[in-house]
């Protein structure tokens, strides 16, 4: 109970009001007055509760384990400063900063992180987030259709799998095709029939993610980038390992003219998949397609530089039924963790962890196609994923690491069946020398022996 | 009284200090990335500062000084429900086994993060009255987005497809009508009664065969219980449609009254505001979206579901419109919420919405004393003020009242909506707040409308107490300034 009634409060307030108790209040129609007891776990003192989620958490048994996981959530280290500072209750417990004057600090935070991630992508605009990257590309969807008025799109099949179907379930309810371009053998898009399919002029956009589902640099060469330019066709870039952008060419390098992404990996906790922050960004052509809120630099009445929330009319809450999209709370405090991280760690910080997780990943696959009955899947140069091939049904062998303390990975049958032989394996800079060296020694013993049905 | 920093001077950007090399080493020093990747897969440049950490954490501080939240006072901001944030709730999200485990987490390894979601699950379920929740939306407007995925994926099974309308009350929160449209849906604004509530007589002017969705927020935005809401509902089902119920308001009924038991089909719920997920200046929020038995088959995936003592995500749900986002749910939250009702239990929950009614309540008995407050009955979780009569004499609006309140070390109420009260004060106190802070917000006021009869220049004229004066909207969206440049004037 959070409230401060004292039993002479709730009387003379009840005496100010005129009504002689509290049910008189909240008059009911008999027609819906609620007449079941309700059934909600149990009132507990909050040492109990405390006790209680204690107890929940062992039941965790996998967040112990020696992991490999990643997949589009990534385990990173986050500075204690972090939380320190992203905790404040100033922040913390604020609403969307509608009345600027009381809200410059956190007005000023979303200003930062959209220059940080129009700096990190090399794109003009950010918007201050959007729910993950998923619903990030499910968005630019929505822009690039309102772009250029086409209701097809291109998807590479190397998209993260959960990126695709939340692409596919917003689709639903508009009249849009989404096809897709498959992967090559090396484990990037194929990218052969591109021009020819893009110069129909039908495709809304393309979208492309790299490093892939796969952890492959995958991003388009010059003939594909031509080919659209010439169709008009928007190519959409897809960041899931927000940190590769601390090495790897920016997406307006490789001609992307929407930027979207997921940026867990700046000190946002993996937390069972959330929250999470996503992010779009643009060329400036597409200003008033961005969904989303901006924050944006103005000045006051005495020249004083300040910010406030700014181009609302494409929002839900002025537009209504022609709003750009129905956001309307979306992930300013992830976004505002995002953001002291980047300031945390910098340039030099976040192209040593960049490093650290390029070389974790090397070690990782040496370490694991070393092992008799372990190989690389995919050829093409990778960030900090690997694909394994087990020659068996990954399914058998993740199950005989769960024995040993390990996750080893995500099993690729699950959304690829042409791959279930196959693991996703990530390492980052937390993967320790004893970690790979465990998973090695756990894999020589699990692959050599026979699969259990 | 609660001050923030008054300092004027303004805040330097992150990006304007700092000097290259000066690093943080969270990590050891790395070998060059070429050493790695080609060159030509490697970016040309990596343009962001070098701050120190104490630094950093001095500018983070001052920013954070320079932001109001409920920590910082009172904030009674209609439709939002800001109450207390119990710290406990972030306690038990951070939980390391919590915090960092990974979504795909093999069940069985995860049986105490999926009891969480089926406890949280049953609990909202018997609450709001309905068969299931999907805890998969990220936030209310994500919900209902979802929801209306859900109608329209309901009627194209039932050979129904030229059901493409969906009616929304002009009380309505403007992510209504913006849900129904990015489904396709075509949008009919409905006029509200002189009542400020949904008439059964109008809204069947608008039921056919066309109908799908009928949106209804109870209580609506006014604050004001929908008290022929069973005739409303009835009419549609009558019709064909569906009900959907926006839960912004929830607070006001919760474990008083069910939307279920109203006839709703549909409903959201945004944890953030009922449930004391703090709203971090913008989100994250969650919404888990509540369907009747007739719609479960169409959830979101994941689903949780309990066999024997044991529990797992459901992704094969049969008719499903698939996921609404990457991962599962914003789980945080989910702890947060269930840390909460833990807290409460049903009673307490109770409890909550007697409390907020009786605040809310209080607050308009003692402010129409000297503003008006055009519905005048006894009103649910919030109310609505208007200075249209002291704007008439005095030239001040709804705005200078609200901008005078941040000078006086309050939060402002909403201002900008419901469209049918001209210059409204949308209020809303909350359960969490005790009665010499409602007295003193009514005193502060008072004040303010009292200075505006006699000095309205000292009004039109605030906040002159904040880090910055009113800011020109205008030239912000005019001129768009969206991010710093290296090198540019500003």
């Amino acid at each position: 109970m959070y409230t401060p009634h004292t039993k002479t409060d709730i009387a003379q307030m009840l005496q100010a009001i005129g009504v002689d108790s509290l049910d008189a209040l909240l008059p009911v129609p008999d027609a819906v007055k609620l007449r079941e007891k309700l059934e909600v776990v149990p009132a507990l003192p909050e040492s109990e509760i405390v006790r209680r989620f204690e107890e929940l958490a062992r039941e965790n048994a996998g967040a112990s384990f020696v992991s490999f996981l990643g997949a589009g959530s990534y385990r990173h280290y986050a500075p204690p400063a972090i939380t320190a500072l992203a905790m404040r209750g100033e922040f913390l417990t604020a609403y969307t900063p509608y009345q600027a004057e009381v809200s410059q600090g956190y007005l000023q935070a979303i200003y930062e992180w959209q220059t940080y991630i129009c700096l990190l992508t090399g794109m003009d605009i950010a918007n201050a987030s959007v729910y993950d990257g998923a619903t990030a590309l499910a968005e630019a969807a929505i822009m690039a259709i309102n772009a250029n008025g086409r209701q097809k799109l291109l998807v590479s099949r190397a998209i993260h799998p959960n990126y695709r179907a939340v692409l596919k379930t917003y689709c639903n309810g508009l009249d849009v095709q989404i096809d897709e371009l498959p992967v090559a053998p090396d484990g990037t898009t194929d990218l052969s029939e591109l021009s020819r399919r893009v110069a129909s002029k039908e495709y809304a956009c393309v979208a492309i993610q790299s490093p892939n589902f796969f952890g492959v640099i995958d991003t388009p060469d010059s003939a594909a980038k031509a080919a659209l330019k010439e169709s008009g066709t928007v190519l959409v870039g897809v960041v899931a390992e927000a940190l590769s952008l601390g090495a790897l060419q920016t997406p307006a390098q490789w001609g992307a003219e929407i930027v979207v992404g997921e940026a867990q990996s700046f000190g946002v906790p993996v937390a069972y998949g959330g929250p999470y922050v996503g992010f779009i960004a643009s060329t400036t052509e597409h200003l008033r397609r961005i969904p989303g809120r901006l924050a944006g630099k103005t000045v006051d009445a005495n020249g004083r530089e300040g910010y406030v929330l700014t181009l609302q009319a494409r929002e839900q809450h002025i537009r209504r039924e022609r709003a750009t999209s129905n956001i309307c709370t979306n992930q300013a405090h992830c976004a505002l963790i995002a953001t002291i991280y980047l300031a945390l760690v910098g340039k030099t910080g976040l192209r040593d962890i960049a490093a650290a997780n390029l070389r974790r990943a090397r070690e990782l696959a040496a370490a694991v196609s070393a092992i008799d009955g372990c190989s690389l899947q995919f050829t093409a140069p990778y960030f900090n994923e690997i694909v394994v091939d087990v020659h068996q049904p990954a399914k058998h062998v993740l199950e005989k690491l769960e024995q040993r303390g390990i996750l080893g990975g995500v099993d690729l049958g699950r959304y690829y069946p042409e791959y279930a032989d196959c693991i996703l394996m990530a390492a980052t800079e937390m993967t320790t020398t004893a970690d790979i060296d465990k998973l090695a020694k756990a894999l020589r013993e699990s692959v050599h022996a026979p699969a259990r049905v | 009284m609660p001050q923030l920093a008054s300092d004027h001077t303004a805040s330097p950007l992150i990006f304007e200090s700092g000097q290259d090399g000066r690093a943080n080493r969270y990590f050891g020093a790395e070998e060059p990335l070429k050493k790695y990747l080609p060159a030509t897969a490697l970016r040309d440049d990596l343009p962001i500062p070098d701050n120190s950490e104490m630094d950093v954490v001095r500018h983070y501080t001052r920013l954070s000084q320079r932001t109001f939240g409920i920590d910082v006072g009172f904030y009674p901001l209609g439709s939002c429900t800001m109450k207390y944030n119990p710290r406990v709730n972030d306690a038990m999200a951070s939980l390391p086994a919590l915090r960092d485990l990974h979504p795909y987490t093999p069940d069985a390894l995860a049986q105490g993060a999926l009891r969480i979601m089926y406890e949280l699950e049953r609990s909202l379920c018997s609450l709001f009255g309905m068969a299931a929740f999907s805890l998969n939306p990220a936030a209310g407007a994500h919900a209902e987005l979802a929801a209306l995925l859900i109608a329209k994926a309901y009627f194209k099974d039932r050979g129904e497809t030229h059901r493409d309308k969906v009616i929304v009350p002009d009380t309505a929160h403007g992510t209504n009508p913006a849900s129904a449209a990015m489904v396709g849906f075509k949008v009919i604004s409905l006029k509200s009664d002189k009542r400020g509530r949904v008439s059964v007589d109008e809204i069947k002017k608008h039921l056919g065969p066309d109908t799908a969705v009928c949106m209804m927020t109870n209580p609506n935005t006014l604050g004001l219980f929908e008290d022929h809401v069973h005739e409303i509902t009835k009419a549609v089902h009558e019709a064909g449609g569906l009900c959907y119920y926006d839960g912004a308001n929830a607070n006001a009924l919760m474990g008083n009254a069910r939307p279920g038991d109203m006839g709703f089909d549909l409903m959201h719920l945004n944890l953030h505001k009922t449930f004391t997920i703090p709203h971090g200046g913008g989100g994250a929020g969650a919404g888990p979206l509540g369907v009747a038995k007739h719609l479960m088959d169409f959830l979101p995936t994941p689903y949780v579901r309990k066999k024997d003592d044991s529990f797992s995500l459901d992704f094969d749900v049969p008719k499903s419109i698939g996921p609404m986002r990457s991962f599962w749910s914003n789980f945080a939250h989910v702890v947060r919420a269930l840390a909460y009702i833990y807290a409460n239990g049903a009673d307490g929950l109770t409890k909550v919405s007697q409390l907020a009614v009786l605040n809310a309540n209080y607050l308009r008995v003692k402010i129409r004393e000297f503003l008006e407050t055009p519905y005048d009955e006894i009103c649910r979780h919030e109310f609505v003020a208007s200075a249209q009569e002291l704007k008439k004499t005095t030239g001040v609006r709804a705005l200078d009242i609200a901008k005078a309140l941040l000078d006086r070390g309050y939060m402002a109420p909403t201002i900008y909506f419901p469209l049918i009260v001209p210059e409204c004060l949308m209020i809303e106190p909350t359960e969490t707040e005790s009665k010499e802070t409602l007295d003193g917000f009514v005193d502060a006021l008072r004040d303010i409308v009292e200075t505006a009869k006699r000095e309205p220049e000292k009004i039109l004229a605030a906040p002159e107490t904040t880090v910055v004066g009113r800011l020109d909207e205008t030239r912000a969206a005019r001129q768009p300034d969206l991010r710093w440049r290296a090198n540019s004037a500003s």
